[in-house]
């Protein structure tokens, strides 16, 4: 029993207030007023200079809004939001127009250096000769609600791919964002999204043209900074026919005590042949040792294969938030269209994950896989909870479920809701969950061959999350395998 | 809204119901005070929708639309056909205990006491002034709609008690049977099973010929003491048109072994859920249910186990077949407290569907609160193995003939489970019946 006493010990010894990314920068900033009316609907929507029809759009949806409730079906708790005390929309004060990365302020620049992540331009910039087919990402980095910066903009523009601010997309390509925006999670689908649709500050938007393979990988660092500022992030990603794009979701924020609130929508498109590759790494203050503080992270993402023979794919590691409450799904309604979900869950402290994904399989021949991975420590509750189903007419529908847990700690909870639907004869899903602890026998086989308890654990946890390390994009696998030690220092190595 | 209206008149109507069974009901003073305080309980939901999630599947109000009247007394004619139905059987030697039409028929059973079994009819014991504790019998721990509604309308049932150290040489059996349509039977049994006894306990749910759409709502609540063993085996072969509305409460003590196996082949709707808790360390529990269902029939099989104490083992199997438009609900928790570490728990859920238009929906959950344990879960869901089914025609077998081989390997696994040679071939062959009926 010396392990897990040992592993107790190093549990309780973590302080989660040593959460690294928790500074704050100071940036003078341009907010609409506390609390949320059909005004300040009307004062975000007129900052982004939109058009009338997208005004309408988000007050029929503020309107809707206020006939719903918040849902309650989560293992999560937390005291009753206040929507009338937050900040709808906090812009960085716009000092000049940008026109190259060195005019973007300098503040802003050390904040993503010291988040180790430089903007790759930054080099490029300084004439660091980089070798020649080295892959490159596109940072369309978001600080508090306004894209900053966007980078790599010529290279797509000859590709013909579109990657820019949402806000912009409204402006400059009405018609594709009318004829996708709301066609995944509709305005009414569920409290959050709903007032996400109302009051969204910016986000990403992409079009991938037919038969293009997006050039690189593109990318988006979300950082929420503004004390009381609720971050309402619209993601829209279209792969027209033929078409390859790969997106990656990075967020960090620093810290603070008041709970701050973060309703994010995220809409995947494929058309006939397309896939999308949708990468997340989350790293929100998750709240200090006693459980004060942290973001509540309540996220709807889903993607709809919407051609045949499209493919959509979720790898996400999500090891921050005081509360997340997640459901990356798929929409399967392509004849052979495929999702998968490839997902690490790592809790500590007093976090509350409640995360999961939806497989609903309509058309012909579709499948989905679906690995989740879930470690619980400290105090935290740690949930899987997700839906596989086949439609009647879904025949030879396919899927596998892994679902397992690790615990680390008598105090946490590890949880695993599925439910599996099946209304066809044709259908062949499996499903399989575990949930254990590090066994001692494995433990003591490391030690034996000279690795110390520290070393062993975090080999067996390494070990434990590979299958969805290895969906992740190389330039991502090392920034998730070091917040995955983070996350769990002094607990599991 | 359309939800609240439809509740309402629901509600209405049985109020109606309950006031006119009142008289018929036995047990007065507390016993009446506690099914009013029952009735209230439930008539706050009215019949569980899918909006309530542990009934996320089996929407009653929509399956049963409303709660039948509660059915008249058995006169002769109605124990004549019982007595029938129950010879029949064909259970071997087992004390029967006859419960028609929810009232106990003392006439049909065998109410031989001794060798550390007492066997009392529940309806006396509510009557039964001079008890302070009669009211204790329509009481539990869980909270459900429908285990409150059965509380309030209960008219019999089973009280058996069984001694230390007691080991009945034949099983008890409780068999229920339905003769009248469209009327509802609300029974309740409690068995008390003492330190070191070892003990056999069917249930048995058959109908007459004119029995059609009535409802049995049943409650069974069993306590399992320490060092005991039980076996339990329940067969339920009610008409295909009838409501089967069941609950097992059971608490199971230290060392204990429970083994429980139940078969579903009747009934339109129906529905059994066990709350099973070990309270006592280092016990076992084996949970095997089959569901052979076809047409229409709904059938719901939930289970909630709760690791209370350290060092249990609990396996849970279930296997459903679904042909036609049959609808199967497997819905299996694992509650693992913080006390129970060292705890191995495992659930496996395989369904095979026949037909495009049968429907399986699976739930099966683990909560976990304790880092020392195993717990896993497993589900699959297919159809019959084309190559199989083809190496069998190539050997000369009828498609159907090839099919029911198969079909029986399938659950055999669950039967094999019931450790009495008798009580097997009484599933095997209630299995057969339904295979032999396809083709």
């Amino acid at each position: 029993m010396a392990a897990v006493q040992e592993t107790v010990d190093r549990v309780r010894q973590i302080d989660v207030d040593q959460y690294r990314y928790g500074f704050e920068t100071i940036i003078e900033s341009e907010k609409a007023p506390k609390g949320l009316s059909e005004d300040t609907v009307r004062y975000i929507s007129a900052k982004k200079n939109e058009p009338a029809w997208m005004l309408e759009w988000r007050l029929e949806a503020y309107r809707r809004w206020l006939t719903m409730e918040e849902p309650k079906w989560a293992r999560v708790e937390y005291p009753k939001i206040d929507f009338q005390d937050i900040y709808y929309y906090s812009a960085p004060k716009p000092k000049k127009t940008i026109g190259s990365i060195d005019e973007i302020d300098p503040e802003i620049l050390e904040t993503y250096k010291k988040l180790g992540i430089p903007l790759r331009e930054i080099e490029a910039l300084e004439g660091v000769v980089r070798p020649e087919g080295e892959r490159k990402i596109a940072v369309d980095a978001v600080f508090d609600s306004v894209s900053v910066a966007t980078t790599f903009q010529k290279e797509l523009k000859q590709a013909g791919v579109i990657f820019m601010p949402i806000s912009e997309a409204i402006r400059e390509h009405p018609e594709l964002v009318k004829q996708y925006l709301g066609t995944v999670v509709p305005t009414s689908d569920n409290f959050y999204a709903t007032l996400n649709s109302a009051v969204f500050s910016d986000g990403s938007f992409v079009y991938v043209p037919p038969g293009v393979r997006c050039p690189m990988e593109l990318s988006t660092y979300f950082r929420i900074n503004e004390r009381n500022t609720g971050q309402f992030e619209r993601t829209l990603i279209i792969a027209d026919k033929g078409a390859y794009v790969s997106y990656l979701e990075g967020c960090t924020a620093p810290q603070r005590d008041e709970n701050q609130l973060h309703a994010a929508v995220v809409e995947l498109v494929t058309l006939d042949d397309a896939e999308i590759k949708y990468s997340t790494v989350q790293n929100w203050y998750p709240g200090n040792s006693e459980g004060k503080g942290g973001i509540y992270n309540f996220v709807t993402k889903r993607g709809d294969c919407r051609g045949d023979n499209s493919k959509i794919s979720w790898t996400q590691v999500e090891t921050g938030s005081a509360i997340t409450w997640k459901y990356p799904s798929c929409i399967l309604r392509g004849d052979n269209s495929r999702g998968e979900f490839y997902s690490i869950a790592i809790s500590n402290g007093y976090q509350q994950v409640d995360s999961g994904t939806k497989m609903i399989h309509l058309g012909k021949n579709t499948t989905s896989r679906i690995i989740s991975k879930g470690i619980a420590a400290g105090k935290s509750q740690n949930t899987y909870r997700g839906l596989v189903t086949a439609h009647r007419k879904a025949t030879n529908a396919r899927n596998f479920t892994a679902c397992d847990s690790l615990l680390i700690g008598d105090q946490c909870g590890a949880h695993t809701v599925p439910y599996i639907e099946a209304k066809n004869a044709s259908t062949l899903f499996e499903h399989e969950a575990t949930t254990s602890k590090i066994s001692e026998d494995v433990l003591f086989y490391c030690i034996q061959r000279g690795l110390s308890q520290e070393e062993a654990v975090g080999l067996v946890v390494n070990g434990f999350v590979k299958d969805v390390l290895q969906q992740l994009p190389m330039e991502f696998a090392v920034e998730a395998q070091k917040l995955i030690s983070i996350s769990l220092e002094g607990s599991v190595g | 809204m359309n939800v609240a209206l439809a509740k309402t008149t629901t509600g209405a109507v049985l109020d109606g119901t309950f006031a006119a069974a009142r008289g018929r009901l036995p047990g007065v003073g507390t016993v009446a005070e506690t099914r009013q305080q029952a009735f209230d309980d439930f008539a706050r939901t009215g019949l569980p929708t899918r909006r309530i999630e542990e009934w996320k599947y089996t929407d009653l109000r929509n399956l049963l639309r409303d709660v039948a009247p509660l059915a008249p007394t058995p006169d002769q004619a109605a124990l004549a056909q019982a007595a029938k139905l129950v010879e029949g059987l064909g259970t071997g030697d087992t004390q029967k205990l006859v419960i028609v039409d929810g009232v106990f028929a003392a006439g049909l059973s065998d109410l031989t006491s001794g060798g550390g079994v007492t066997v009392h009819a529940l309806s006396a014991m509510l009557d039964d002034a001079t008890s302070a504790t009669r009211a204790d019998l329509l009481r539990s721990r869980v909270a459900d709609p429908m285990i409150a509604l059965n509380a309030a309308f209960a008219t019999d049932g089973m009280l058996i008690d069984i001694a230390d150290d007691a080991a009945p040489s034949r099983p008890l059996h409780i068999v229920h049977v339905a003769t009248r349509p469209s009327v509802a039977a609300f029974t309740r049994s409690l068995v008390r099973i003492g330190n070191r006894a070892r003990v056999t306990l069917v249930e048995s749910f058959v109908a007459a010929e004119a029995a059609k759409a009535y409802q049995a709502h049943d409650v069974a609540v069993i306590w399992i003491g320490d060092d005991s063993d039980l076996q339990h085996v329940r067969v339920m072969e009610d008409a295909g048109d009838a409501a089967n509305i069941a609950t097992a409460i059971v608490t199971v003590g230290a060392r204990t072994k429970f083994n429980t196996f139940s078969l579903t082949t009747g009934g339109g709707v129906s529905r059994y859920q066990s709350f099973i808790t070990l309270a006592g360390e280092d016990s076992e529990l084996l949970t095997n249910s089959v569901h052979l269902l076809r047409d229409k029939q709904h059938g719901d099989c939930t289970f909630v186990i709760d690791h209370a104490a350290p060092n249990c083992l609990s396996r849970e199997v279930f296997r459903s077949v679904l042909d036609d438009r049959a609808h199967s609900v497997f819905q299996g928790r694992i509650n693992v407290h913080q006390v129970a570490q060292k705890t191995d728990g495992k659930m496996m859920s395989r369904s095979l569907l026949l037909s495009d238009e049968a429907e399986i929906d699976n739930k099966p959950e683990l909560e976990i609160f304790a880092d020392d344990v195993q717990c896993g879960h497993g589900a699959t869901i297919g159809a019959l193995d084309d190559s199989l089914l083809f190496y069998l025609r190539a050997r000369g077998l009828p498609e159907k003939a090839a099919q029911a081989l198969l079909i029986q390997a399938f659950v055999g696994e669950a039967l094999e489970s019931i450790a009495s040679d008798d009580l097997r071939d009484v599933a095997i062959s209630a299995a057969e019946r339904w295979l032999e009926s396809r083709a």
